[in-house]
């Protein structure tokens, strides 16, 4: 067993897990945050996309131990308070999401594409995407809705 | 009604709990006292099992149970079931051999299942299961479809001789073979319709509880349609009586087909938790869901088209060989028969059509409806020869289209379908346009002078939804009726609740179906409540699958608001001391004719439920009204897609430069969703012409493309953008108008993308997936 120590959405949280744990389990599982979701197990899919000290991670691709003293940001943490992060809001209002599940790792993910890029067009943001798997929405939506909210945020 | 009433974009509901990490999907429930569950999967495609040995397994740290066929026997469990009888040419009824939940002394593919070993942890059950000893005496395996027909081949099933579990037909052979013989031109083709893994984003999961004190059963599970596992489990499977049984879909993360069957894991997950006494929960690795989710198509086909000097089509004859894998799945005998033989007119007036279809079993995971089921797969057929038929007859592709097209209404194919109602010129036109079919041959022009050839194709595709008719289906071998069920409970405030038995897996339909209430009460949407997905809430219901929620479950949904609106202008006449004849109802108000007398919609809802005075004789208090509706005829969704595109010679990589889609649907609710649903079908589309192949090695019986790294699943720079744009026939055969929308891109396009490819390189001949490897041999070939 090890012990681990992070800050996860703003707060300080420490446990006892096994030495194999990787994060995503560590955050589903003994934190109960189950909006990241683990759609693979080759670490392909994307579901699982974090930020790790602000930068967007597939959070089944390291083990919880080595998120030590970490600051982690999950979807549950995006938004402030009742108010829509932009891309959260961007991906309601562009209809980017049909089931739901790729969601979070979609948005984690688009939300740090945003940070490093400035004036995304659509062809960066499909290449961005590579690492993001969606099964329902054939990505168009997606696109628009983080195009928008690129363009919102430098507005 | 403007903004959330029907034809209104309106944003989705469900959208605020996924977006902010809120949805509860299976396996985000932690049950108290809940164990782990993990399969042991057999190695090999084809193999005796000699023994079992978990006594190792059974010591390890954590191990609270290891269960195996055996245990399943001794409790008397009834194993899986097919649910729709398919005949054979000569009457006799399919061979289906037994589908045990978990292997008794046979393993049939990959996969297939041999125990569960259940722990405190999963990592536990995962550690003990390689402490199972499974002594296999391996078999020779066959894992495609006209490999396993061959004499010699494994004999999988006993009860089916040479692996066939039925030789179907369809059409009148005789008028067919007549046809063919007065033809000016026949037209003959052979291809393959590629084996697809459905991967919904969301790996199947069940968990299974059982309270000892009542002896009842849940089962929290990752189903498009619980009322029918719960049916399956209880009167087939014989876990429990059915009213001891609740099953639980919540959240789902994407179906596609692939979350209809009643599989194996979720049978064991139930059983075992009333074995052990504590929850048992099982969540799929992906792999897993490779190995043992219902794949999808996986057919051979040889295709005769004959035709008159004008290319007028005369006749059709079809053979295919359809693999069904190593068990047959929920509705696996459906989708390769009545679900695709139907539909081999598409929307053309073929007068003759005669189709023969052999099942067949193989040492492969079980094939049953993937997105479109069937149709795409006709589509495929009658789309690429009719091609194949303008390639050699010097015809414009869509000029014959244009010379075929059925254009009278009602249309009865020689094939059971009953066409009620389309326009296909309407949608060719507008996709025409769309594309500017006009400037093609200038960007051809200019596509050859940069090194590379462009192509444009067409898929003007038809289907069947709406599904369906339960006399009609029953009468071709389907063991239920397919209605649907619908409660509608005002509450004393005026706000409703809908109970459903659709279930949304990613479909919007706490936002569609809201929206029908919506504009016929006149209440406001954030008033109108879905609820789906619980067998304790919701009457018996048939679950969403063959875009059939819009049309068959907003009926029965619009059926019971009708009775609502009776009881409450019966209920406002009394309150306005009026003749009930008298009463009109609109945008949420109950009036009186000619006077100015009004109530509103929660003014009578209240008194529905607090009134005193009812004549009682004629009026009960509250106001919940229920509807079971079944269809009248299946609808005819119908369309053009077409696609153009570039092939890099160099490399053989294929790049769609544009996608066009132009579909019918009937009577739109929400056009932002129904777009939506567009482009995830044509996104699987394009994935099965260009990326997707679920390839098992011939000799082993391995799936070699089990994963994410080895299955090509489109990504989002796979994909072009799609161009979108809607004809309308309001379908008489139900209230609403609607057609359906759900599977229309996995119907057409796989045709639209290889017409093209066709057309680009001049070659009729090519497999799907079309990587750019098999471009590029084939330009090797040709050059």
């Amino acid at each position: 067993m090890t012990t681990v120590s992070m800050t996860v959405n703003g707060k300080a949280v420490s446990e006892d897990v096994e030495d194999r744990t990787l994060l995503v389990h560590y955050i589903r599982d003994h934190l109960r945050l189950t909006g990241t979701h683990v759609g693979c197990d080759t670490s392909q899919c994307g579901a699982c996309v974090v930020h790790v000290d602000g930068r967007a991670v597939k959070s089944c691709t390291m083990l919880a131990a080595q998120a030590e003293g970490a600051d982690i940001k999950t979807i549950e943490g995006l938004a402030d308070g009742d108010t829509l992060h932009p891309v959260q809001a961007a991906f309601k209002e562009h209809h980017g999401l049909q089931c739901g599940f790729c969601t979070p790792g979609m948005i984690m993910c688009a939300v740090d594409m945003i940070r490093r890029i400035p004036n995304l067009d659509e062809k960066t943001i499909r290449e961005e995407l590579e690492g993001n798997l969606c099964r329902c929405t054939g990505y168009q939506n997606i696109v628009k809705a983080i195009k928008a909210a690129s363009e919102e945020m430098r507005a | 009604m403007s903004g959330t009433g029907i034809g209104q974009p309106v944003r989705r509901k469900e959208d605020q709990r996924f977006i902010t990490g809120s949805g509860r999907y299976t396996d985000d429930f932690q049950l108290e006292g809940q164990a782990y569950g993990y399969f042991v999967r057999s190695p090999h495609a084809h193999a005796k099992i000699k023994s079992i040995d978990s006594a190792a397994a059974l010591a390890a740290d954590g191990v609270v149970a290891v269960l195996a066929g055996k245990d399943l026997a001794a409790d008397e469990l009834g194993g899986l079931i097919c649910g729709w009888m398919v005949h054979s040419k000569d009457g006799s009824e399919m061979k289906a051999g037994a589908h045990p939940a978990l292997a008794v002394d046979r393993v049939r593919y990959t996969g297939d299942h041999v125990a569960i070993v259940i722990a405190e942890t999963l990592a536990q059950a995962k550690d003990a299961a390689e402490l199972v000893e499974v002594d296999y005496e391996t078999l020779p395996s066959v894992s495609d479809g006209l490999k396993a027909l061959e004499s010699g081949a494994p004999q999988i099933h006993d009860e089916a001789q040479g692996n066939l579990v039925f030789d179907w037909e369809l059409g009148d052979k005789a008028a067919t073979e007549a046809a063919f013989a007065s033809a000016a031109h026949v037209t003959k083709f052979s291809l393959n319709n590629n084996r697809l893994v459905p991967n919904a984003m969301e790996p199947r999961a069940a968990i299974g509880a059982y309270e000892p004190a009542s002896g009842d059963y849940t089962l929290y599970t990752t189903s498009q349609n619980p009322h029918v596992a719960r049916l399956v489990l209880s009167a087939f499977v014989q876990l429990v009586p059915e009213h001891k049984l609740r099953v639980v879909a919540p959240d789902v993360g994407g179906g596609f087909g692939s979350k209809i069957f009643i599989y194996p894991e979720e049978t064991v997950c139930a059983w075992a938790a009333g074995k052990v006494k504590r929850p048992v929960k099982w969540t799929a690795e992906r792999s897993e869901s490779f190995l043992a989710d219902a794949h999808g198509r996986d057919h051979h086909t040889d295709a005769e088209l004959a035709l008159d000097a004008e290319g007028k089509i005369l006749g059709l004859r079809v053979h295919t060989t359809a693999n069904l894998g190593a068990y047959l799945s929920t509705f696996a005998s459906s989708v390769p028969t009545y679900l695709y033989g139907t539909l081999l007119s598409g929307q053309y007036n073929i007068p003759n059509i005669y189709v023969t279809v052999d099942g067949v079993y193989t040492n492969t995971a079980p094939v049953d409806a993937y997105r479109g089921a069937g149709r795409p797969e006709a589509t495929y057929v009658v789309e690429r020869t009719l091609d194949a038929a303008a390639r050699e007859m010097k015809l414009d592709p869509a000029e014959i289209r244009k010379r075929n097209f059925i254009s009278e209404f009602p249309h009865q194919t020689p094939v059971i379908m009953n066409y009620d109602i389309g326009d296909y010129p309407a949608s060719l036109q507008k996709a025409l346009e769309l594309i500017d079919y006009k400037g093609f041959a200038n960007r051809k022009t200019a596509s050859e002078s940069a090194g590379k050839k462009r192509g444009i194709g067409f898929s003007t595709y038809i289907e069947a939804c709406g599904i369906a008719p339960s006399a009609a289906v029953g009468s071709l071998g389907a063991g239920v009726g397919l209605w649907e069920s619908a409660e509608v409970r005002v509450n004393p405030t005026g706000s409703v609740e809908v109970l459903t038995g659709a279930h949304s897996h990613g479909q919007g339909h706490e936002t569609t179906f809201a929206q029908l209430v919506s504009e016929r009460l006149g209440v406001p949407i954030d008033n109108v409540e879905i609820i789906h997905g619980d067998t304790n809430s919701v009457q018996f219901g048939m679950g969403t699958y063959g875009s059939r929620s819009g049309a068959v479950g907003m009926s029965a949904i619009d059926k019971a608001i009708d009775k609502v609106v009776a009881k409450a202008k019966k209920i406002a006449a009394h309150m306005m001391e009026a003749a009930e004849s008298d009463i009109e109802f609109a945008d949420g108000n109950f009036t009186v004719a000619g006077t100015d007398k009004q109530l509103a919609f929660p003014e009578v809802s209240l008194a529905a439920y607090v009134g005193h005075q009812f004549p009682t004789d004629e009026i009960e208090p509250g106001l919940k009204e229920g509807a079971f509706y079944d269809p009248t005829n299946f609808t005819f969704p119908a369309g053009c897609h077409i696609c153009e595109l570039e092939v890099d010679p160099e490399t053989g990589a294929t790049e769609i430069v544009k996608m066009v889609a132009v579909d019918d649907f009937g009577r739109i609710i929400n056009p932002m969703i129904v777009e939506g649903q567009v482009h995830g079908g044509i996104a699987q589309g394009i994935g099965q012409a260009l990326l997707e192949h679920g390839i098992y090695e011939p000799e082993s019986g391995q799936l070699l493309t089990g994963s994410f790294m080895d299955y090509t699943m489109p990504r989002a720079d796979d994909l072009p953008h799609f161009d979108v744009g809607l004809t309308e026939t309001l379908c008489p055969s139900n209230p609403l108008g609607i057609k359906g929308c759900g599977e229309a891109g996995a119907i057409a396009a796989p045709a639209a993308v290889m017409n093209a490819l066709s057309d680009a390189l001049g070659v009729m001949d090519i497999p799907m997936p079309a990587t750019p490897h098999t471009v590029w041999s084939i330009l090797q070939q040709t050059n």
